[in-house]
């Protein structure tokens, strides 16, 4: 394990040295700060106009119409808004949890055996990050509809669980965090080989497993393509599908971009919330390459 | 497997040989049927056409036969793909080295040590990849609408023309934009990481030699930053390829993006609204091969300058 050490610590350890500040960068990197949180800042002003404010005051005039705006969205298609966060949260959480477990036991297992086909297996397995999902979309749906499966919570809940980049993630962590002479201490007191896992592996990868879990929720909750093309019933859209069909049918009904504002808004609070709490154990230096196996 | 891999290892209580293989199951059961299935099935159906005998009417008088390489010969003859190709080729040549370089350029300066609201402007710029294409895109769709524009509004009270940003030559950047936007963070914190895990008495004893935070991070952190940049490229290389979502939003507020404005985009007007999942097939496998071959290229190229031949 790689010995994390905090911004603040490495940067008091810096500043120590030199104290001038560089005015310049500091400037560079407000600027981009400022830049990202533009559109972030316009949607929370524009989700407080009605219909009319938005196209005629200023664009970061706040308006008086949050709550109209709230409720308005809430009637739509009797709450169907409603309906499409909780799709979303279904999906990104189900798919997050189960992809996170899948690739923990992979990851494990391809770290803690060895067994005829490792290599073979871990590289096809890996691979997959490099498949573009193009080649992926069409002939996913032509399938599922053969099973019968499309405009189903499956059809978007089980292509998602597999993340070639979440196996490599585990792997990577199960070898740094989970010692050979524990599992084999395990093994000598008798206890079975998923008892070990369960028991033993599984608790040491978490932190690894909830980066996993934030990548592949993050990469389900943005997912686009497939739940446009698998689903057809506006019942089963995710947040992301349906804030589109609100939006085409805003552009011969105008009343509807308040709707597609405030909604954009309330779906990526979630997010952000999560981000916000699950920060610190948000390991990027796994994605980076920085702890080694 | 060699018999080394096996034996040479300590193994003190040995774990029953199926193990493994049970343990892995569930991840390759689901490989095969969602990327193995789908892979093959789509070389299949690019090799597949549909032949209607007399009208075209009634059961039986449409049967799906060999094509050979005729869906090939026609996607890559068909101007709508080789244009929108094109397209994002250039889109890709423009908006990797902007995201790319924005990102390095935060992180480097995150990592300096004499700048400060370090804190602050990671978590601000990371925040966008928290936020959908989707959604991005409806946020600066918004923005570029000159009727609620708030750079329209300053223009325009400059007494300047007002620009069109979803306009038919401006449109281009304006998707570009929203990428760089939604990119830039993550690719940010990939790199901004990457500097973190090596030890700083190496740059200390740099600046003790007299070497300026600029050399420093010229000579010694964009070297040290290499694996790791390449890393970033490939996926993003990958990710701009596909782009399909930010155009298609941004579609519906302008007339200026066309229903093939991208290879995907293209791909799914085939397959679902014109129903040819056959051209729409061998188009998505010409693209798929186009997207590893110029990634792997781009592996071989950059792993010999910068490994001088050497593997990582």
């Amino acid at each position: 394990m790689t010995t994390v050490l905090h911004d603040q610590d490495l940067a008091t350890v810096r500043a120590g040295a030199r104290k001038r500040t560089s005015w310049l960068g500091s400037s560079i990197l407000i600027l981009g700060a400022v830049y990202c949180l533009l559109p972030i800042a316009w949607v929370v002003a524009a989700s407080t106009k009605n219909g009319s404010d938005l196209f005629t005051t200023f664009t970061f005039a706040p308006g008086t119409g949050f709550l109209e705006n709230l409720s308005d969205l809430s009637s739509t298609g009797d709450g169907i808004y409603w309906t499409w966060l909780f799709n979303t949260a279904i999906y990104a959480g189900v798919g997050g949890v189960l992809s996170a477990l899948v690739s923990g036991i992979s990851g494990y297992t391809l770290a803690k055996y060895r067994f005829a086909g490792r290599n073979a297996i871990f590289n096809v397995l890996l691979a997959g990050v490099l498949v573009p999902g193009i080649t992926l979309a069409v002939p996913q749906y032509l399938l599922l509809a053969k099973v019968g499966l499309t405009d189903t919570y499956w059809a978007v809940l089980l292509p998602q669980i597999i993340s070639p980049y979440g196996i490599y993630l585990a792997r990577i962590y199960a070898a740094a965090a989970v010692p050979d002479t524990v599992v084999e201490a395990a093994r000598t007191d008798g206890a079975g080989e998923f008892r070990i896992f369960a028991r033993v592996g599984l608790p040491m990868m978490v932190p690894g497993l909830v980066t996993v879990f934030l990548f592949q929720f993050v990469a389900i909750w943005n997912n686009f393509l497939l739940p446009f093309i698998m689903l057809s019933s506006d019942d089963k859209f995710p947040v992301t599908v349906g804030l589109f069909t609100l939006l085409n049918q805003g552009a011969t009904v105008p009343a509807l971009y308040s709707h597609v504002i405030i909604g954009s808004l309330l779906s990526i609070i979630p997010l952000i919330a999560l981000f916000l709490t699950l920060q610190r154990y948000w390991r990027t230096d796994l994605i980076s390459g920085a702890v080694k196996g | 497997m060699s018999a080394t891999a096996t034996t040479g290892r300590k193994r003190k209580g040995t774990a029953p040989r199926g193990v493994p293989y049970l343990f892995l199951a569930p991840a390759i059961i689901l490989f095969t049927l969602f990327l193995l299935l789908p892979i093959g099935y789509a070389i299949y159906l690019s090799f597949r056409q549909i032949k209607v005998s007399g009208l075209g009417l009634g059961k039986g008088s449409r049967t799906e036969i060999w094509a050979g390489l005729d869906n090939y010969a026609s996607a890559l003859g068909d101007p709508e793909l080789l244009g929108s190709a094109l397209r994002v080729l250039a889109y890709g040549l423009v908006l990797l080295p902007i995201m790319l370089g924005l990102a390095l350029l935060f992180a480097l300066l995150l990592d300096a040590p004499r700048v400060r609201f370090g804190r602050f402007a990671k978590l601000a710029i990371f925040l966008p990849y928290a936020v959908p294409g989707v959604i991005a895109s409806m946020l600066w769709g918004f923005l570029y609408l000159p009727a609620v524009s708030p750079f329209n509004d300053v223009i325009g009270a400059l007494g300047l023309p007002e620009p069109n940003m979803l306009g038919g030559g401006s449109v281009f950047f304006a998707i570009v934009n929203i990428a760089v936007w939604g990119g830039v963070g993550f690719n940010m914190i990939v790199l901004f990481t990457s500097l973190r895990a090596v030890p700083g008495e190496i740059y200390e004893s740099a600046s003790i030699d007299g070497a300026s935070d600029l050399q420093i991070a010229l000579r010694i952190k964009i070297p040290l930053l290499m694996p790791s940049l390449i890393m970033t490229t490939v996926f993003s290389l990958i990710a701009t390829l596909q782009v399909f979502t930010e155009p298609l939003t941004i579609r519906s507020l302008t007339n200026s993006i066309s229903s093939t404005w991208t290879p995907l985009m293209k791909v799914y007007r085939d397959a679902f609204s014109q129903n040819d999942i056959y051209s729409a097939a061998a188009s998505s496998v010409v693209i798929a091969v186009v997207t590893l071959v110029l990634s792997f290229g781009f592996l071989r190229l950059v792993s010999r300058q910068a490994f001088g031949g050497e593997n990582r």
